[in-house]
């Protein structure tokens, strides 16, 4: 390795996240699934009489999901942090956790 | 017909590039915008757009690491982001807080100077040229990983880096990487 190559390895040293970051993420996530749950309560009855609105209930268990997901796999990674057990009975839980609060909206 | 993998399995799988590679994405989002704020919200976009398509990277990628397709998307995220607002990366990587934060303070105090003429001089080389370096000794990656990550092949990623790294050079030799 030349002198550059070693002082470019120094100057460009990798440079840690901050922890906020973890959490902002998981707020996007939150934001998500809320919204994509939201619709979901809102158009539920219309679209259970009409099939023309089928599309967006469906789209919104799509978003919901998705985001549910990723919300599920962060916090994972701050449990980790936290040094906390993790592990598929952790999974499990928020998966029932998001799952939950998505069938209580819709049917209330 | 392969069967798909389970969402739950997906999901494990996801968390663990998160873990593994949060530190690569920022690092290289950093070097490439020049300040921590821009740094976040790439590195936070490139997560969200690759949970999006994860199973289709898992499956296309034939075994091979997704680190490459993750520095792509950073990657990408980094080009739209001064295509969209029209700016250049900032050459001073918030010298201060960075320089403190990065390294130790002894090796700062004595090579302050040194270290900002070859940050600016890495900030100041053409994008291409910018961007292999910041992958090769911020991330350490290899010439494979980097030409999966530019599109472009390992022999052409290799002449790339020898380039990158002779401009890089001159420029230190005749002063112009640091004001």
């Amino acid at each position: 390795m030349s002198d550059l190559e070693r002082r470019l390895r120094f100057a460009l040293a990798p440079v840690e996240p901050p922890m906020a970051l973890t959490d902002r993420f998981e707020r996007t996530l939150t934001e998500l699934t809320d919204a994509a749950v939201e619709e979901l309560a809102d158009t539920e009855l219309r679209a259970m009489r009409d099939p023309r609105n089928w599309a967006r209930p469906a789209a919104a268990v799509l978003v919901g999901g998705v985001a549910g997901g990723t919300l599920i796999v962060v916090q994972a990674r701050q449990r980790q942090r936290r040094r906390r057990p993790r592990g598929l009975r952790g999974l499990e839980r928020r998966v029932r956790e998001t799952a939950g609060s998505a069938i209580r909206a819709v049917r209330r | 017909m392969e069967a798909r993998p389970s969402k739950p399995l997906l999901d494990e799988e996801f968390s663990e590039l998160y873990r593994s590679h949060l530190r690569d994405v920022y690092s290289y989002s950093y070097y490439r915008v020049g300040n921590h704020h821009d740094a976040e919200d790439i590195t936070e976009q490139t997560f969200l757009q690759a949970y999006r398509h994860f199973e289709r990277a898992q499956r296309e990628s034939d075994g091979r690491p997704l680190r490459p397709w993750l520095i792509r998307i950073a990657h990408n995220l980094a080009a739209n982001h001064y295509r969209d607002r029209s700016r250049r990366p900032q050459t001073n990587l918030e010298d201060a807080t960075r320089l403190s934060a990065v390294h130790a303070t002894e090796d700062v105090v004595e090579g302050r100077e040194e270290l900002a003429a070859i940050l600016d001089g890495v900030a100041a080389l053409p994008d291409d040229r910018r961007d292999a370096l910041i992958m090769r000794f911020a991330l350490d990656m290899d010439n494979r990983e980097i030409a999966r990550a530019l599109g472009r092949s390992e022999g052409a990623t290799k002449v790339l880096l020898h380039r990158a790294i002779r401009q890089l050079e001159g420029s230190l030799e005749a002063g112009d990487g640091h004001e």
